[in-house]
């Protein structure tokens, strides 16, 4: 027998988070003959260890280490080298089966967006807005509600990495001590981050950059809120962050501008934006919204016109704008697309609305041309007053692109000795074109902070796991300033560092904790009672009175350079729901139908109709995608209503190290992109090859026959206007209610929903909030191929009129929870049955599965389990501990669907129960009314004549759907309603 | 009268049986291939089981894998939650009409032309029925709970849903089964009680004697059996009816376009008729042939099976028909592009054009007495009458569920590899029962065959023909 090194199993015991159990001193140290001598006794037990898993065994092994985690998962809501006492009173506010709160935040972008997390006896399980954070209004939007997925996610990075190797953090601080050592001042170190909005972060780095002062930061994200400073550079001469007033606005005009959905601000923007939108009675006055994009966006589907437009005629426009409004801009000639009655509409409506009005830049436009619609802005009078701005919250004052060009120069040149990335995942998500990746091999030490071993942790010297949000102490800053507390709900639970500990160990301090580190950042700051102050803040989840004050800028326009693109273009944007990379490997962000082409489990090149026939291609055709000598091959999506002779695509896919979920979905678009901006010039091939792309809606058109089925409504507000009481197009089909038998009397309460298709713009936070209430499975992409899909909420998109530019209506379609509903009298086993308070509920241990209630469902949300796809206990991952305890797990066999999340009418009930009280309105608030940033839906008690939903629902736009079949849903609609310019009311198609 | 040696060539008959039969040679016929010895049981014989038994496995096979994985193995998908599985229940119960049909139906109305195919045919209703009903069971989401269904005592103190159709549709199979089964074997028992009697193997004669339950060939015992099989008929009769407009009420019961017509309960039960007598025809013609018994299965009973055929394909087309019409004159937009969708809808206008070739176009040769009397000529256009009667179902639920009321829910179906194997698996078992039962059980009732014998040695050759003088048509050598 070899000697035993006990240092070096001293070593790894320390390098381990949570009680270890060794059999003995040879299975510690990992000797050679203990390895020999298990191979011999448990041959079995020996061979996962080496040689690639399969993935049998990887989920045997799986359900194997569950069982066994049992032992020390017990310690896990605790740090485990602090002791542990059982209660022996309980706390009062610790009761099982009722969870508790607490406030965080999550980063979008950089930028903090508040929540407030639900937790099960110390487990995170849901993520709710906080209605306290500016940023978030108490919405969400779907990545931070499927952020709790990949907290729980087995394959997030779990130990050290060096070249590969399974190291531990105490090896690699003794060689960050050597290599930092040789550096000297500092020549040669480089930090590479993503945008640092952290105030003890950047006072960290500070204080790196202070101790080697030769030492760089670099910073780049992977979106495009680089240019969006980068365009108030331009305009202002300064990066600012704009601070947009929609609720002031009477007249808004965006270009291409998803400011709804993708951009620093988006829930708040929504809020109040839809908030000005609302249209409930003929007297509101909704103003007016113009949006011109080159792709569909959520944010452009509920606009009053809309105007597809290549990024080429996007410039020309924005030019045209902004001399009719007299700016000094180069002229340029109208697009094809847009008329002149358009323009001149627009631009009526603008200079009435006078410091009124707003145009909003996208942020993925060319800097020159956001740089304009600052300019049309300030023409308009409305800088200072819907246009704000403040500092961003980074400390940045560089481009993001030019930063990684000097980076990688430096890195070719072997001018770089050390390179510490925090997070990110550079080698994915910088472009092709910068030569990162064989740059980063000349790199001789090169430490990536990460929480997935990902194809940045591979290239990498040294990988260390980077604990998650919701495991760790941290701050940030919101797009308007305002600082949250990022608090931890549960220990960290795959070890795991933070990004503060990485840099306290660059700075020499290996041990230090994210909670000592960000608590004495703040200690410094905070003048006065500090323990009330850090109480305070943790607990309202942002700090009062942070945000950055408001400048006013002067617009500084000089020689703008606005770029030309003609021919064919590609435009990149990150995905929807994936976003950059961060939650490739997410189950439920995967599934998740992408707004518009109802895609799941891929990207796909988005053509409009018109260009998709000058290339001879159609739905699932491979095109070969070439970029600067780069190509790369994507299945086509035919999108009615993309720009012409324009392609999109999104990041965020074709990844190569992202876990099964994200490994090998779609195709890499970073391949491809610019080094700087997000639209470039491409040669389009067709390759002749088929893709195999799923969807979950397959018919859009309401054209023909959906036309006549009025399942949209819509009109203008002329119309509205001139019948108030009973607009024509609200009840086209006349229908007269009759039954032989009497009504039943809902005595109790009679729970409604309202869904405002009018603020609704698709953006998918409702699905998955609900799937994240509901313990909805993900089905995998064959299931999702055979329309087998398990949300129980889905968003119906439709889109009605010219098929180059159609006006989009989305219809979240969830169970209507009929008074008189069609599934319940043909279950032979009554398995479904109506409750007394008008809830058409679910008996899943009573459901056999003939599924004779969702062939009677006219609206079809009974979603079915035809497989096993929930985790079963003797199966289940970690990812079980993300499933909500207050709702059934369905087996296979069982039907389900929305339930109007009776588990949180139940607690309200008990709640005013014990205080002898009725429920009161909005006490009950469901999975996706609580997430929906527009709040477009609404739920309360219909017995109750003051509440929400009965006022919403007494708007004469509300309507019933198939209201002919007189199911007499709870959940009803409101039509439609569009602000047409009179002299542009021709585009508006009835549905 | 001599026996007719089985090695002459026979000449084809239009009587009810051929001339010049004696008990002896009626008993003969029928019952030597049930008492052959095994090993002189035809190679035709073990050749058919061997493939039943093939697809026997194949169905086994497919229900193992059916149960360990869950029903997402077939082609289901939302929104068409019933595919195939119900399409082959239906199709199978159609099938198992016949039966019924020939057997009470025909002996209330004294038709004695039903006598040499009654026995047969029944046996075809018990293993269709037996068929049908295991899909419905098969295609729940969690099979071992089907029992839920019954109404029995139990501890959730919870009864089924009676307002349920599915429930309704429990009941009637399970009655139309029940009463099927007594039908048939009260009509054995004189037969069985015949085998018991030439059987030389004492084991042999055991087995039949216990399932004679002891029949003695009284008078008594005569008037009896005459009496309860009346009765029997007369109850089964009204099940004819019953069985399929329950199921039928499946569709009609539900909201969905195209299912909700009052037109279905009557329109089902006739498409059962002629899918089942369809089958009987595919099973009668290589019956007669392979166990020479032309004389007793002659051309009048292919002839009238025939014109049962062409007359209940026609009431069929008739159903399709005012489908179409009721959708148009309805007014209502769903009806109307269900209609328009079974028709010429992109994906599966194939279904509702073949249908129509099966079940309208290729029947039209039953116009002339030549086809029906072409054995070869109603084997095939039974077959593809079956195929139209699979297609009609096909098309009435799947296609009708893959564009119901909302755009959005609209999708396609396909088929998988597993609904094949259930469906052509449900051949091996009908055909195990039925090579099983041609094997060990006197395929033809020999005591009601005996009876018309008997007329037509006592009361002249034709006496039915003159009893009945109204049946007028039919060629009488």
């Amino acid at each position: 027998m070899s000697e035993l090194d006990i240092n070096a199993i001293r070593e790894r015991l320390k390098g381990q988070n949570g009680k270890q159990y060794w059999r003995s001193l040879d299975e510690l140290a990992e000797t050679e003959e203990f390895q020999s001598f298990l191979h011999e006794e448990f041959p079995r037990q020996a061979a996962p260890l080496e040689g690639t898993w399969k993935r049998r065994d990887f989920m045997k092994l799986l359900g194997a280490s569950l069982a066994l985690a049992g032992l020390t998962a017990c310690a896990r809501p605790l740090p485990s080298h602090q002791k542990i006492v059982p209660y022996v009173s309980q706390p009062e506010e610790i009761i099982p089966g009722r969870p508790l709160y607490f406030a965080t935040a999550i980063s979008h972008g950089g930028y903090g967006e508040g929540l407030l997390v639900e937790s099960h006896q110390g487990r995170p399980t849901k993520v709710e807005g906080n209605p306290d954070h500016p940023a978030s209004l108490g919405a969400t939007a779907a990545a931070p509600q499927a952020s709790v997925l990949t907290l729980y996610d087995p394959e997030r990075s779990q130990a050290v990495l060096q070249r590969g190797e399974e190291s531990s953090w105490g090896e690699f601080t003794q060689e960050l001590e050597q290599v930092l050592s040789g550096l000297g001042d500092g020549t040669g170190l480089r930090l590479l981050t993503e945008r640092v909005t952290s105030p003890t972060l950047i006072a960290q780095i500070d204080s790196l950059l202070s101790q080697y002062p030769g030492a760089t930061w670099h910073q780049y994200s992977a979106n495009a809120v680089d240019d969006l400073l980068g365009g108030t550079e331009a305009a202002f001469g300064q990066r600012l962050m704009p601070v947009y007033s929609f609720g002031e606005a009477d007249v808004v005009v965006s270009f291409d501008a998803d400011f709804m959905n993708d951009y620093p601000g988006r829930l708040r923007y929504a809020r109040e934006f839809a908030d000005r939108r609302r249209v409930h009675q003929a007297s509101a006055d909704p103003g007016r919204f113009y949006a011109f994009e080159t792709t569909p966006t959520p944010t452009g589907s509920i606009a009053d016109h809309r105007v597809p437009l290549a990024p080429g005629e996007m410039i020309d426009l924005i030019a045209a704008v902004a001399r009719r409004l007299g700016v000094d801009a180069p002229e340029r000639p109208l697009p094809s697309g847009v008329t002149d009655t358009l323009v001149d509409a627009l631009v009526e409506d603008l200079t009435a609305a006078g410091s009124n009005a707003l145009a909003v830049p996208g942020a993925y436009l060319p800097i020159a041309a956001q740089a304009l619609v600052h300019a049309i802005n300030d023409a308009l009078g409305s800088i200072g007053t819907t246009a704000t701005f403040v500092e961003p919250g980074d400390r940045n004052d560089e481009n993001g692109s030019e930063s990684i060009q000097a980076l990688v120069e430096a890195m070719n040149g072997g001018q770089v000795e050390a390179l510490v990335m925090l997070g990110g995942n550079f080698a994915y998500d910088l472009p092709a074109s910068t030569g990162f990746v064989d740059a980063l091999a000349q790199v001789p030490f090169s430490v990536h902070l990460g929480l997935y071993q990902d194809e940045t942790a591979q290239l990498a010297t040294w990988h260390i796991p980077r604990a998650h949000y919701l495991e760790t102490w941290s701050d940030i800053r919101a797009f308007d300033g305002t600082i949250s507390i990022v608090q931890p709900l549960i220990d960290r639970f795959y070890g795991g560092r933070s990004d503060h500990e990485l840099l306290a160990a660059l700075t020499g301090n290996p041990e230090a904790e994210s909670y000592d580190l960000v608590r004495s950042y703040w200690e410094n700051q905070v003048e006065g009672d500090y323990e009330g102050f850090w109480r305070e803040t943790v607990y309202r989840g942002a700090v009062q009175d942070s945000a950055r004050p408001i400048v006013t800028p002067e617009l500084q326009l000089a020689n703008l350079e606005l770029p030309e693109f003609s021919g064919l273009t590609v435009t990149f944007r990150n995905d929807p729901s994936v976003e950059d990379h961060s939650y490739a490997n997410n189950g439920w962000l995967q599934e998740l139908p992408k707004p518009f082409s109802k895609l799941s489990w891929d990207n796909a090149a988005l053509v409009s109709p018109a260009t998709a026939q000058e290339l001879g291609v159609s739905n699932r055709s491979v095109i070969s995608l070439e970029v600067d000598g780069r190509s790369v091959e994507a299945p086509v999506w035919v999108l009615p209503g993309q720009a012409p002779a324009t392609i999109t695509v999104h990041t965020g896919f074709g990844r190569t190290a992202s876990g099964r979920i994200g490994t090998g979905v779609g195709f890499d678009a970073n391949r491809i992109r610019p080094a700087t901006g997000w639209v470039a010039p491409v040669n389009v091939s067709n390759t002749g090859g088929r893709y195999e792309l799923v969807t979950t809606q397959d018919h859009h058109n309401l054209n023909g026959t959906g036309e006549a089925r009025h399942i949209i409504r819509a009109g203008t507000l002329a119309e509205f206007r001139e019948e108030p009481e009973h607009p024509h197009f609200v009840h086209p089909v006349a229908h007269h209610e009759s039954d032989l038998y009497p009504a039943f009397e809902y005595d109790s309460y009679a729970w409604g929903m309202v869904i405002d298709q009018n603020v609704c713009t698709g953006c998918n936070a409702c699905v998955v909030a609900c799937q994240s209430e509901n313990n909805i499975p993900i089905v995998g992409k064959d299931q999702v191929a055979v329309g087998r899909a398990m949300h129980w909420l889905r968003i119906d998109n439709y889109h009605a009129g010219d098929i180059d530019n159609p006006e989009y209506f989305h219809q979240p379609m969830l169970c209507q929870h009929c008074e008189q509903a069609p599934c319940e009298p043909v279950c032979p086993v009554a398995a479904t049955v109506h409750d007394n308070e008008g809830l058409n509920t679910m008996v899943y241990n009573r459901c056999v599965g003939t599924r004779y209630c969702s062939n009677n469902c006219p609206y079809k949300v009974r979603r079915f389990n035809f497989l096993q796809y929930a985790e079963l206990s003797d199966t289940a991952t970690e990812l079980s501990m993300a499933n909500n305890p207050d709702v059934t797990v369905r087996s296979r066999g069982v039907m389900e669907k929305c339930s109007f999340c009776v588990q949180r009418i139940a607690k309200a009930r008990i709640d005013a129960e014990t205080e002898s009280r009725r429920i009161a309105d909005g006490e009950v608030v469901t999975a996706c009314q609580g997430a929906c940033p527009t709040e477009a839906i609404v739920f309360g008690d219909l017995n109750d004549p003051d509440s929400a939903v009965n006022r919403v629902k007494s708007s004469p736009l509300n309507y019933a759907l198939l209201e002919e079949l007189n199911t007499k849903p709870r959940n009803t609609y409101l039509a439609r309603v569009k602000n047409t310019h009179p002299a542009l009311t021709e585009d508006v198609v009835n549905a | 009268m001599a026996i007719r040696s089985n090695t002459k060539p026979f000449r084809e008959t239009n009587r009810v049986i051929a001339r010049g039969q004696t008990y002896k040679g009626i008993d003969d016929d029928v019952m030597t291939p049930v008492l052959t010895h095994p090993r002189r049981t035809p190679t035709w014989w073990y050749v058919g089981m061997t493939i039943a038994l093939g697809l026997l496995a194949v169905y086994l096979g497919t229900v193992v894998y059916l149960v360990v994985r869950g029903i997402g193995i077939f082609g289901n998908n939302q929104p068409v939650a019933w595919a195939f599985p119900i399409v082959n229940f239906v199709w199978w119960i159609g099938i198992g009409h016949a039966g019924t049909l020939i057997s009470a139906a025909l002996l209330l109305f004294r038709q004695p032309w039903r006598t040499s195919i009654n026995r047969f045919a029944e046996a075809m209703t018990i293993f269709a029925v037996v068929c049908a009903g295991l899909y419905p069971i098969l295609h729940l989401g969690r099979p071992w709970l089907f029992y839920w269904l019954l109404p029995y005592p139990n501890t959730f103190g919870l009864w089924p849903q009676f307002r349920s159709p599915l429930d309704w549709d429990l009941f009637a199979i399970a009655t139309y089964a029940s009463v099927s089964v007594l039908f048939w074997f009260i009509g054995l028992i004189p037969d069985l009680a015949t085998l018991r009697d030439r059987a030389v193997n004492p084991g042999v004669r055991f087995f039949y004697g216990l399932l004679s339950l002891g029949w003695n060939n009284s008078t008594k015992a005569w008037q009896r059996y005459m009496r309860a099989y009346l009765l029997l008929a007369a109850i089964s009769f009204p099940l004819v009816l019953s069985v399929h407009s329950t199921i039928a009420m499946d569709f009609a019961f539900a909201q969905v376009p195209g299912w909700n017509n009052t037109i279905m309960p009557p329109y089902f039960v006739a498409g059962a008729v002629f899918a089942g007598f369809a089958m009987v025809l595919i099973l009668a013609v290589p019956l007669r042939k392979a166990f020479r018994l032309e004389h007793m299965i002659t051309m009048r009973h292919l002839d009238n099976s025939a014109k049962l055929l062409l007359g209940t394909g026609l009431i069929v087309v008739y159903g399709y028909m005012i489908e179409l019409f009721i959708a148009w004159y309805s007014g209502v937009e769903f009806e109307r592009y269900m209609a328009y969708n079974r028709v010429f809808g992109q994906d599966h206008w194939w279904a509702f054009w073949l249908l129509i070739l099966c079940n309208f176009v290729a029947i039209q040769p039953l116009w002339f007495r030549g086809i029906r009397q072409s054995p070869l000529a109603l084997f095939i256009i039974s077959v593809i009458v079956s195929i139209g009667m699979w297609l009609e179902r096909y098309v009435i639920f799947v296609v009708t569920l893959t564009k119901d009321w909302l755009l959005s829910s609209w999708r396609d179906y396909s088929a998988t590899l597993w609904d094949w194997s259930l469906y052509i698996g449900s051949f091996g078992l009908f055909l195990t029962l039925f090579f099983l039962f041609i094997r060990l059980l006197p395929s033809i009732a020999t005591t009601e065959v005996k009876e018309l014998a008997y007329h037509d040695a006592h009361q002249g050759s034709d006496y039915y023909e003159k009893i009945r003088a109204r049946e007028a048509g039919l060629e009488v050598d």
